[in-house]
């Protein structure tokens, strides 16, 4: 159906159109754009790539969903970067320091994530409901201060320990652990994929089938026409901005739980940044953040691959960008394109086109 | 029907338009019109809101292009891309949103854009002095625009075309923001410029206007010019019949179906500008009863819109009570309003009441997203949302290939049937209709105003705000003036004229005695 084209064919324009930026780049600098392409192709059935890119599409997914519920109701969440550090930090220091039983000890560690995210998504939210503080300028603010709060955090004389060279939190105990799906040779899936798939109907179902969701996309659609429909747009705002905050503060449990067991010198950043790249990519739809995460961390992982046929592995990088980039562009022709053309068959289905004939 | 003027007839035309035809996905385009505007005559473009006229117009003006057909200007045929070329020809337009800078002065504003052609200087406001004699502006240079009244921005817009060096003007509704006595002055006006050898092209669908200042008459329906007319000799009725092709509507209610069950009652609200500096909306009491239309007449910018807002709960009023069936709303918000019995017909359907790109059936959602049969407790009811779009699809006429093409596919008509029909559901105990029929074609209009009538029969309190004096006069029960932020006047529907109404809605007190004012209009207050 024509529904369907308009959804599909932008991203798939947009990859393509990308794929050829990144030959040309390649060529340019002297490699050959097939081989290189090749190898990715091949790294994805070699040692632990495969399970690192379903790992990774996880994390992925959660960032960019906990971007796309700001973007539903035009909030520019850029924070879900510092959200998820805090949060992995608190929760790291949390699940380390008490003693519960296991299953009630992760539990309490999820959701410890979930209210320290939101709790740091809570000062942007409520500057701007109540001093009108754009949450663009506030978030990256609050990013920066997530830094040297975590940094704090670690240090000896607070919550941190020595271990060799790094300094991190106390390991969490057996009993906070998640299970993972372990594939041998190839790898161990982490449990928490699990949840990052039940966030994703949880999600597509409070958009699609809630009030709740409906107040959210209205707002977004039009914030005018939402407050004379009985919408608050404050509320919606504080809501969804902590919601947006809770989802991302579960951002790097999946390491947390499955593999490091504590927050270390080794966090890994920029997954927020990523989600935001996502979200745009799979337009705030479930669905297509889902093939949006599996994509990024199929670069990611798989771009390994090039340094050994002699590609810088940064290629990956203008390859995202580009992708971001023509897909926003696509989306936005598409979408007139669309528009205008649905209006010429209303009125032609009507017969109002005069001197059409 | 053929016209005889008083215009020269030996000069060739000023314009000339032949076959002008123009396609837009999903409205009524031009196609094939023919306009002739002779040199030194007023000649009105009449036909019904979205009957083509703007377009028209924007071509002319060099706006939009045209698919076929070729203009000519005084004899030669002229091909305009950008509105500037227009202007070389000697076109000029007065749009009907007046397109000033309200900080800055007369002269700054009508020599912003034109710097080249008089400086900015002495000579420049000679030269406005000089031509707002012509318009009538009878105020300084430097005055600030912000200071004037609507008649004499009205004023400046004229200038500033005649300064660019406009010989033919294009007035687009120009008395759609006058109150009768002004549209007067603004006849004087253009009778004693045309005596100066300019031409008028006049766009309005006021007939009554039409047949005072016009010289000849073409009438445009559906993108097509359908005759010319001389309005001296054809009624308003054979005009109107020749705009719409058929039998008219009439707003008018017969019986009055007032009861004593006071519905809205409002009490000393009182509401200041956000910085608090500035009253907008200062101790209006207003009550509507069951099965009353009470009407708000209004120069626009006096408080109306704030009135809505307020009573609908999107703004806060300073002080005062607004309750509803005995019930005080005043501390709840715009959705609990909504679920006590609140319809909401919004002035800007755009802006306030559709959510443009979403499908017909998730419009029927907004403002009765926590209400059967749209939604179960937080849940969504779409199959009951869907289903009940289909009735007011069916009931309310909507011309719809379906309910799940965007709003944003519909005519502006189509769009205000589905507003109309959605506030309508969930049996209200009040409408509030502001504009309701801004914008939207005879049909529609004559659908909108029955089912108002009906809903008012069955026991529906409105509180009706319009600009369109006859659709106030005809279907309100009580009609009630607003001026600075206060209900001045009350005036009775059954004796008072459009000009009694306009001399209250500008302050000029009671000319009649179907106009009684209520509050002393005190001169020089804030």
């Amino acid at each position: 159906m024509g529904h369907l084209r308009g959804k599909l064919l932008p991203p798939a324009l947009a990859i393509v159109f990308s794929m050829l930026l990144c030959g040309v780049a390649l060529v340019i600098s002297g490699a050959n754009p097939l081989s290189a392409f090749g190898a990715m192709l091949t790294q994805v059935g070699k040692g632990t790539t495969l399970v690192d890119i379903v790992n990774s599409t996880g994390i992925y997914y959660i960032a960019a969903l906990a971007v796309a519920i700001g973007f539903q109701m035009n909030l520019f969440n850029i924070g879900v970067e510092g959200q998820y550090r805090v949060a992995a930090v608190v929760a790291a220091v949390v699940g380390g320091s008490i003693v519960l039983p296991t299953g009630i000890h992760t539990l309490v560690i999820i959701i410890v994530a979930a209210l320290a995210g939101a709790a740091w998504a809570a000062i942007p939210a409520i500057l701007k409901v109540t001093r009108g503080v754009n949450e663009v300028i506030s978030t990256i603010m609050m990013n920066g201060l997530a830094i040297g709060l975590s940094a704090y955090l670690i240090r000896r004389d607070v919550f941190g320990e020595l271990r060799g060279n790094n300094i991190r939190t106390p390991e969490i105990p057996e009993s906070g652990r998640m299970f993972g799906i372990t594939f041998g040779g190839a790898g161990t899936m982490f449990g928490f994929l699990f949840v990052a798939i039940a966030l994703g109907v949880g999600y597509w179902i409070m958009m699609n089938r809630t009030r709740f969701g409906f107040e959210l996309r209205a707002s977004g659609e039009s914030s005018t026409a939402a407050s004379a429909g009985g919408v608050n747009a404050k509320k919606m705002v504080l809501v969804s901005m902590l919601l947006s905050g809770a989802i991302a503060g579960l951002i790097s449990l999946p390491e947390l739980l499955g593999r490091d067991h504590t927050f270390s010198l080794n966090f890994t950043a920029g997954i927020g940044f990523s989600g935001i790249a996502i979200a745009l990519l799979g337009r705030n739809h479930p669905g297509g953040i889902a093939f949006g995460a599996l994509l990024w961390a199929f670069l990611d992982k798989s771009g390994l691959a090039l340094d050994n046929v002699g590609v810088p592995r940064e290629i990956v990088t203008i390859m995202q960008g580009s992708i971001v980039l023509s897909v926003v562009v696509a989306y936005e022709v598409v979408r007139r394109f669309e528009l205008a053309s649905e209006q010429r068959r209303v009125g032609r289905e009507l017969g109002t086109v005069g001197g059409a004939a | 029907m053929s016209s005889s003027t008083s215009a020269r007839t030996d000069d060739p035309p000023a314009v000339v338009l032949t076959g002008i035809t123009k396609r837009f996905p999903g409205v009524v385009a031009n196609s094939d019109v023919h306009l002739t505007v002779r040199r030194g005559e007023v000649h009105a473009l009449c036909g019904e809101n979205g009957a083509g006229k703007s377009t028209l117009m924007k071509i002319l003006y060099g706006m939009q292009a045209p698919d076929e057909g070729t203009i000519e200007v005084n004899g030669e045929q002229v091909r305009f891309r950008t509105p500037s070329d227009a202007i070389k020809a000697g076109i000029g337009m007065v749009h009907q949103h007046f397109m000033l800078a309200d900080n800055l002065t007369v002269q700054e504003n009508v020599v912003l854009g034109a710097e080249a052609l008089h400086g900015i200087g002495q000579k420049a406001r000679r030269r406005i002095i000089e031509l707002s004699g012509r318009t009538g502006l009878n105020v300084d240079p430097g005055v600030l625009v912000e200071q004037l009244g609507v008649a004499d921005r009205q004023r400046v817009e004229i200038l500033k075309v005649l300064y660019r060096g406009a010989k033919v003007i294009i007035l687009d509704e120009p008395t759609a923001v006058l109150v009768p006595q002004e549209v007067n002055e603004l006849f004087d006006t253009v009778r004693g410029m045309q005596e100066q050898g300019y031409t008028f092209l006049f766009i309005s669908h006021k007939l009554d206007e039409v047949r005072a200042i016009a010289d000849s008459v073409t009438v445009i329906r559906r993108g097509t010019t359908v005759g010319s007319a001389d309005p001296r000799t054809v009624s308003s009725r054979q005009l109107a019949e020749m705009m719409v092709g058929s039998e008219l509507p009439s707003p008018e209610t017969r019986e009055s179906t007032v009861t004593d069950k006071v519905v809205l009652d409002v009490k000393g609200v009182r509401l200041l500008t956000p910085d608090g500096a500035r009253p907008i909306l200062e101790d209006v009491d207003l009550v509507v009863r069951s099965g009353e239309v009470v009407g708000i007449a209004g120069v626009e910018g006096n408080g109306q819109t704030e009135l809505v807002e307020t009573i609908m709960g999107m703004r806060k009023a300073g002080s005062g009570t607004i309750s509803l069936l005995g019930r005080d709303l005043t501390k709840l918000g715009t959705l609990a309003r909504r679920e006590a019995g609140i319809g909401y017909v919004p002035e800007d359907r755009h802006r306030h009441g559709l959510l443009l790109t979403q499908p017909l059936w998730y419009n029927r959602i907004l403002g009765h997203q926590t209400r059967r049969p749209a939604a179960k407790g937080i849940w969504l009811d779409t199959d009951g949302a869907k289903k009940d779009t289909e009735r007011i699809v069916a009931d309310f006429d909507v011309r719809t290939p379906g309910i799940d093409v965007p709003a944003a596919a519909l005519s502006g008509g189509n769009q205000q049937k589905l507003v109309v029909g959605r506030e309508l559901s969930g049996d209200p105990v009040l409408l509030i209709a502001s504009h309701p029929t801004r914008g939207v074609d005879v049909g529609a209009q004559a659908l909108i105003w029955d089912e108002i009538k009906r809903a008012r029969a069955a026991g529906l309190a409105v509180l009706l705000i319009s600009a369109d004096l006859d659709e106030l006069i005809g279907l309100s029960d009580t009609i009630k003036v607003m001026l600075r932020g206060r209900l001045v006047a009350d005036a009775d529907p059954n004796t008072v004229t459009p000009e009694d109404l306009g001399s209250a809605m500008t302050g000029a007190g009671s000319t009649s005695a179907a106009v009684h004012e209520t509050v002393a209009v005190e001169e020089g207050e804030n």
